[in-house]
């Protein structure tokens, strides 16, 4: 890791991307490297843990192996979105926010990924499911749920 | 390619990538952004290119890669040039036949082609009454150009603005040329935006910084991704300009996270510009240096604030500051800094190109040029639309728009996302303008327009911006912590069935304070949703609040899901759909849900064939009857 630190310049304004290619390499941000880029630009560590806590990309705690993501923009919410999002967490018997106690999955919610179009939208591991409605759930976690 | 040093250089790339263009018998233009990748344009484009190198075509037919083309309901698209013909929702089994067919024999695909109504069938894109009634000033390049190549970019006149300013104009003129063009800010506010130049040029320091706001947080907006994403040589364009008008040193793009597609295309832009010499030292061989940086948000909506934002480039927390000093005089590391929006950097070459006299005939009196709008919700043709200003609403929803799915009532737009306010059937005559949005109540705010029909709860609305605006209020201001807060909860309240008769005063005494104490944009306009719902639609609000009846059937608490026993056909479906386990009954016989075990989750309704339409929704009085009914036949 210092390795990768080293990178970037020893300024605040690098704070947050150098937390972006944190979360990048762990999936979350360990508390080692808090501590570890705190000594490097000079920031405490309760400053930086304020800043991280802020952000909504940011995670402190590891997540699952995939990341379910729903969005709850406008255009999705008159779609139907909250509706969407209830039955993934009576699916996955967990709420939005939390992690699956196998850590397979991990639920979480966006304000709008700018897909309104075709919404209401999921996202798992990046890839994109458009027009989802409740009883497609269960044929879209089935996958993951089988590949580990 | 090697770095221009001299003006005449790019005028001779430019014929050079014009004349490689025309060695193309045709070109297969792919529609790619966010919203046709997520609708399976990657397959598509797949499909192609493996087709086309089997058939040994690849020298006579060219495929492009382009953003969105804003017709977001008609994704998976293509356009097949030179004809223009226009081919939507392909599945990558269609691609054989289009080779076969269209590309080699010159035959129309009836099936592909795009239906207006039924049995009128429209083939060439610029006959789709969609795109025929826009004005795509700064959209109808993300036809034309791969983003990913600076090429197209400087075949359709890309950087010819830059050079103009460089070696023809001073930045006094340029500043002048914007101010008479009449542009204003397309963030939301509509500050006009030669003047917000005019104010940094003149703050005294040797370090000035130039910023693209691009942390389009508004949900159900999404023309900044788009251009970004189609077209990110133009807003690069923008601000180089603008710097040299300001004299600038250094810029910074900042993206929000959530686009990491737009993210990735501005990185090669920048990337490419550098190599080119459009930034860097001594550009395009003039005096003039400059370069920009991409940064990353990480998911905060209060950072689209102008001076949230600065201090999220910084590394620090996000929090808004009071204003004056304006970040035009003290902004980036205190530093003067001018910030505009994506939409508004991608005016400016336009306006240098073409002229501030050409600029200002377009619009109104007050509001010059066009607006990018993205038409979402309960519309037929969704997508993003650039209208000239002073169009009528109206013309937007239904010669554009195409009117309301499922020919459903139109009930209300809502404009300029948490910051805006829903607007009423009766005032679709309102021509879309700075001015007049917000006599409505309303803004034109970022340009998100979401169109609601009979099926939308205006309370449940409101609700869910004030949920929004609570979440993201950034805590340092108490009018806007505590008010937005005390807000939703007595709008959830009432949406629960649970609103009491003052809480409509309660709503608008807090409403006004929060607009007036709180200490940045997002606390001043996060009432008004609340403040024109109550204004347009108090009915409603007093429905929820008096009879606990929610008229639109929204509202989970205020409503129960029936099965009408004479449609019932006892198919099945619904029972086993239903997540809760609550709906009984045999094959062919009718279906009763158990209102005991219900969730409301409404997949019984969803699943119902729409020519049976057995499940109904009830509420008020209605609603009681029916739990009635059902709790006396369990005893």
């Amino acid at each position: 890791m210092m390795k990768n630190l080293i990178e970037f310049e020893r300024e605040q304004k690098e704070l947050i991307p150098m937390f972006h290619a944190i979360q990048e390499k762990y999936g979350y941000i360990p508390p080692e490297e808090i501590s570890k880029v705190s000594k490097y630009l000079g920031i405490s560590e309760s400053e930086i843990f304020g800043i991280l806590t802020f952000y909504k990309a940011f995670n402190l705690q590891p997540r699952g192996r995939h990341i379910i993501t729903v969005c709850l923009g406008t255009a999705c919410h008159v779609r139907g979105a909250q509706r969407i999002l209830e039955e993934i967490e009576r699916n996955l018997k967990i709420n939005s926010g939390q992690t699956t106690p196998d850590k397979r999955f991990s639920l979480t919610t966006v304000n709008c990924l700018g897909c309104c179009a075709i919404g209401p939208v999921i996202v798992i591991d990046g890839k994109y499911y458009s027009r989802v409605t409740i009883g497609k759930i269960e044929e879209i976690l089935k996958k993951y749920k089988e590949s580990g | 390619m090697e770095k221009l040093t001299l003006p005449q250089q790019l005028n001779d790339l430019k014929k050079r990538f014009l004349s490689q263009r025309s060695l193309l018998k045709k070109i297969i233009v792919i529609s790619s952004g966010t919203c046709g990748q997520a609708s399976g344009s990657l397959e598509i484009i797949k499909a192609f290119n493996e087709e086309l190198s089997r058939r040994n075509l690849g020298s006579s037919v060219g495929i492009k890669i382009t953003g969105c083309h804003g017709f977001c309901e008609m994704e998976p698209n293509i356009i097949i040039y030179p004809e223009g013909i226009f081919y939507k929702k392909l599945k990558p089994e269609n691609v054989p036949e289009i080779i076969d067919k269209t590309i080699i024999k010159d035959k129309i695909i009836p099936s592909l082609v795009y239906e207006y109504e039924k049995g009128h069938r429209i083939v060439r894109i610029e006959e789709i009454p969609f795109y025929k009634k826009q004005m795509r000033l700064l959209m109808q390049n993300n036809l034309k150009v791969d983003p990913e190549s600076i090429e197209d970019y400087i075949a359709l006149d890309g950087y010819q603005a830059l050079a103009k300013v460089l070696f023809n104009m001073t930045g006094k003129e340029v500043i002048k040329e914007i101010s008479v063009s009449g542009l204003r800010g397309r963030g939301g506010a509509g500050f006009p935006t030669g003047k917000k130049w005019e104010v940094c040029r003149k703050a005294n320091s040797e370090i000035k910084y130039i910023v693209c706001n691009a942390d389009e947080g508004d949900p159900g907006a999404y023309m900044d991704r788009s251009l970004l994403e189609g077209n990110p040589h133009s807003i690069i364009e923008g601000m180089i300009i603008g710097a040299y008008a300001i004299g600038a040193v250094e810029g910074y793009i900042y993206v929000r996270k959530e686009y990491p597609l737009a993210v990735k295309h501005v990185k090669i832009a920048l990337e490419q510009a550098r190599k080119l010499g459009f930034l860097g030292k001594s550009i395009l061989g003039s005096e003039f240096q400059f370069d920009i940086n991409a940064v990353q948000g990480a998911g905060a909506f209060v950072s689209g604030e102008e001076t949230s934002l600065l201090a999220s480039i910084e590394g620090r927390r996000p929090f808004p500051r009071q204003k004056p000093p304006f970040p035009a005089q003290e902004g980036l590391w205190g530093k003067p800094t001018n910030i505009n929006n994506v939409e508004t950097w991608a005016n400016i070459p336009l306006i240098i190109n073409k002229g501030a006299g050409w600029y200002s005939r377009i619009g109104t009196k007050k509001s010059k040029g066009t607006k990018i709008f993205s038409l979402v919700g309960k519309i037929k043709n969704t997508g993003l639309v650039e209208v000239p200003m002073g169009i009528k609403l109206k013309e937007i929803i239904y010669d554009v728009g195409g009117g309301i799915k499922s020919n459903k009532e139109f009930k209300a737009i809502q404009t300029g996302g948490p910051s805006g306010g829903c607007i009423p059937a009766e005032m679709l005559d309102l021509p879309v303008d700075y001015e007049t949005l917000s006599k409505a109540g309303s803004i034109m705010g970022s340009g998100g327009m979401i169109v609601m029909d009979e099926d939308t709860c205006m309370v449940d609305v409101a609700r869910y911006f004030l949920s929004f605006t609570q979440e993201e209020s950034c805590g340092k201001c108490v009018p806007c912590r505590v008010g937005t807060r005390q807000m939703m909860e007595i709008l959830t309240r009432i949406t629960q069935g649970k609103g009491e008769e003052a809480d409509i005063k309660i709503l608008e005494d807090l409403a006004k304070t929060v607009n007036i104490a709180s200490l940045c944009g997002l606390g001043q306009t996060a009432p008004n949703p609340v403040l024109t719902t109550l204004r347009y639609f108090r009915d409603e609000y007093e429905a929820h609040i008096k009879e606990k009846s929610c008229p639109a059937l929204v509202c989970k608490d205020l409503i129960v899901y029936y099965i009408e026993p004479e449609k019932c056909i006892g198919c099945k479906l619904c029972l086993k759909n239903c997540p809760a386990g609550a709906i009984t009954g045999e094959k062919k016989k009718p279906h009763v849900i158990n209102q005991d075990l219900c969730i409301k989750c409404g997949a019984c309704f969803d699943i119902c064939p729409p020519k049976i339409m057995a499940v109904s929704k009830y509420t008020g009085k209605s609603k009681e009857k029916i739990l009635k009914k059902f709790s006396s036949r369990k005893n």
